[in-house]
């Protein structure tokens, strides 16, 4: 507030607080900003420059091709007259598809209903405030894959038709295969980095191995022994789930690569904590659930996460091996002979890129999150 | 991955030793209800889901026919997409009972990883030029680059093509149909070389297609065709005369709408093919009337052709050699008596 000049014992005093005034354009607002972050001297200067000059050149094309210019409405008939810019008819006439595969179209309410379980499922873990979060944890590892499993496969007693695992397809069969690579991989990948450090020679022997073995060959490499050399072992007639094989393949390459994350954490703990749960007279398993393994998975939660977005993008090489996953079914698409235009192939690449950002960008936010939730004190 | 390759097909030989005795697919199809029938993983008018998600396709109407001849329902068959490379391990395994895959018939595979039925497409090598280049032969190709597919027969091919003719050439090669399209759309190469139902499909997808040609010259044979496991000849019978009784069926002039009403007719050429008369299809142990639900249910060869890959279609593919022999084509069934 404006304050007027009062005489007061003799004295000019100024009874209240000078009003404030603004800051100088030099050191406040975003001309300041500017000159502070973007041209700080020589180097900067150009550097800025450079990356202004780029998205100028990059993004009006990008976004013109992606929104502005893009097809929005009408057919292949649309996309076939201005084949310059992104085709969305074609995502919208085949969405059912990218979602379910060539899941039984008077089935796929059972995929919606579990896809619905899933995302509550999930919500009920991550919500903090939600009752009875370790309930949803046990259910979620326990109950929901077999009724998942009942649900998608089908079960002739409870009048479910079955749905052969041919049929999968979609960004549902990235789930499943992510989703048990994901939960497998977890238990495994700590059993085999406890073992791989523990001090018995052959445990540790067998669980290097099985690491180095599993961490030294291409997952490509693991599909194609899956998929082609696995059926000629067995006797002839028998055959053994393909998307089975695929998931186990998954999983144990990704336990290999979690386990070496979860070994980093395990050696990050001091020798004290050992010893001080052992003090305690704690036998071993109760040290590592209660003492050591809380410590050590906090600590590499970022790594943890960065295998679970390596193998949620690995799911898309299971396309070599005819798995229809969502990278797979809009290949397929993109055959179609009424669909062939210039434009629809990269819509359809763009679309996948899309879907699979939000996913692993979620995933990463969580992990964020989780790390400043548990940040309980001690910087490392 | 060529030592991946020479593994597989050491182990799919020594397991297709291991199969050859089965003389019972025809049960055990009967048995489960349906056909598995190996297709492509999408291979324009050949094998790709339509917008319903229903697999469409000249090799899937040959599945369709199996499974019509079979079960006389079209849809009693099931799709298993297979890649180039696992093909003949899904055949030789027992995954599938039938590859129709876009196979090219060669000795090798024949020998190797199954009986091959006939032929359902001929197609060979060809070459895609701009109007704009004023060619006319691919002999006028001298110094020209190349676009193609990595890892290919196609690549093998034209530079077996070059060398003969003693023509200079650099070979620009993709891993994927769509980055060669877009290569030889952006003028990266002056030529674009596959197999020519995959130029028909690719041209659609250029700038202006009508600015593009396809050269006379056919610098390879590849006759497409499905193919049933050694050892089952019952089975082999089946899809060789599934196909044999398409092509007929068009020769004799019979199709899906009027094949009910020829069944009635007098020629004794026709009531054969349709079972009226006689006892084939019971000698391959099917209905008599086996051929008659084919054509009812799928059509006849042209039926397909036509909807599948002809010149109505988005690939507008003439018939050409595959034409009906009567018509100046390849297409000979050998005839059904």
């Amino acid at each position: 507030m404006a304050t007027t000049d009062q005489y007061s014992g003799g004295g000019i005093v100024n009874a209240g607080d000078l009003p404030d005034k603004p800051a100088p354009i030099r050191t406040d607002g975003a001309i300041a900003w500017m000159r502070d972050n973007l041209f700080d001297g020589v180097s900067n200067t150009l550097f800025s420059l450079v990356a202004f000059a780029l998205v100028l050149y990059v993004l009006p094309p990008a976004l013109g091709w992606l929104i502005f210019n893009a097809n929005w409405s009408g057919g292949a008939e649309a996309c076939r007259i201005n084949p310059d810019a992104a085709c969305w008819p074609f995502v919208g006439a085949r969405w059912e598809q990218f979602l379910y595969g060539f899941y039984e179209k008077s089935e796929r309410w059972r995929l919606n209903i579990i896809l619905a379980v899933l995302a509550l499922g999930i919500a009920w873990l991550v919500w903090e405030k939600a009752p009875a979060r370790k309930f949803a944890a046990l259910f979620m590892l326990s109950v929901f894959p077999v009724f998942a499993f009942i649900m998608m496969y089908g079960n002739e007693t409870l009048g479910l038709p079955i749905v052969d695992t041919p049929q999968w397809g979609g960004f549902t069969l990235t789930l499943v295969i992510a989703l048990s690579g994901i939960v497998a991989s977890m238990p495994l990948g700590i059993l085999l980095a406890l073992g791989r450090r523990s001090k018995m020679p052959v445990v540790s022997l067998l669980s290097t191995v099985f690491i180095e073995f599993w961490r030294g060959i291409p997952l490509v490499a693991v599909l194609f022994m899956a998929t082609i050399m696995f059926p000629l072992f067995l006797p002839a007639g028998v055959t053994f789930d393909q998307l089975l094989r695929a998931v186990i393949g998954v999983s144990l390459f990704a336990s290999a690569y979690m386990a070496e994350v979860v070994r980093g954490g395990l050696q990050a703990i001091p020798k004290g904590q050992y010893e001080g749960a052992m003090a305690l007279g704690l036998p071993y398993p109760k040290m590592m659930r209660l003492i050591i393994l809380p410590q050590a998975l906090k600590i590499v939660i970022p790594g943890i996460v960065n295998t679970f977005i390596g193998l949620f993008k690995d799911t898309t090489l299971v396309l070599i091996i005819a798995l229809f996953d969502l990278l797979g079914i809009v290949q397929a698409s993109i055959a179609d002979p009424n669909w062939s235009i210039k434009s629809v192939p990269y819509t359809g690449y763009v679309f996948v890129a899309i879907s699979f950002w939000i996913c692993c960008y979620g995933m990463a936010r969580y992990s964020r999150y989780l790390e400043a939730k548990l940040h309980t004190g001690h910087e490392r | 991955m060529q030592l991946v390759k020479s593994i597989a097909v050491g182990a799919a030989l020594a397991a297709s030793i291991g199969v050859a005795q089965a003389d019972e697919t025809l049960d055990a199809v009967k048995e489960k209800g349906f056909v598995q029938c190996g297709v492509s993983q999408g291979l324009p008018g050949f094998s790709n889901p339509d917008d319903q998600g229903d697999w469409t396709g000249l090799d899937v109407d040959f599945c369709r026919a199996m499974a019509a001849a079979v079960f006389n329902d079209a849809d009693a068959v099931k799709f298993t997409p297979l890649s180039a490379k696992v093909r003949f391990t899904a055949l030789t395994s027992g995954e599938i009972d039938v590859l129709s895959r876009n196979t090219t018939w060669t000795m090798s595979r024949d020998s190797d990883f199954g009986e091959f039925v006939g032929v359902n497409y001929y197609d060979g090598q060809g070459f895609m030029v701009p109007t704009s280049l004023g060619v006319s032969s691919a002999l006028e190709l001298d110094g020209a680059a190349v676009c193609t597919n990595t890892g290919t027969t196609t690549e093998l091919n034209v530079a077996d093509y070059f060398r003969a003719n003693n023509l200079e050439y650099t070979v620009v090669a993709f891993e994927k149909a769509d980055e060669v399209v877009a290569a030889y759309d952006a003028g990266r190469c002056d030529v674009y070389t596959t197999d020519r139902s995959g130029l028909a499909a690719q041209r659609t997808k250029l700038a202006a297609p009508d600015d593009h040609v396809v050269l006379p010259e056919i610098i390879s044979k590849e006759p497409l065709g499905p193919l049933v496991r050694h050892g089952d000849s019952q089975w082999g019978d089946i899809a060789r005369w599934t196909l044999n009784c398409m092509i007929n069926a068009e020769e004799a002039g019979i199709t899906s709408a009027n094949a009910a009403e020829m069944a009635n007719s007098d020629n004794p050429g026709i009531q054969r093919i349709l079972g009226s008369d006689g006892d084939l299809g019971a000698k391959i142990g099917l209905d008599n009337a086996f051929c008659a639900n084919v054509v009812t249910l799928v059509g006849n060869y042209g039926e397909s052709y036509d909807r599948n890959v002809g010149p109505d279609t988005a690939l507008k593919l003439e018939r050409g050699v595959n034409a009906l022999w009567s018509d100046g084509g390849l297409m000979y069934a050998a005839p059904q008596r």
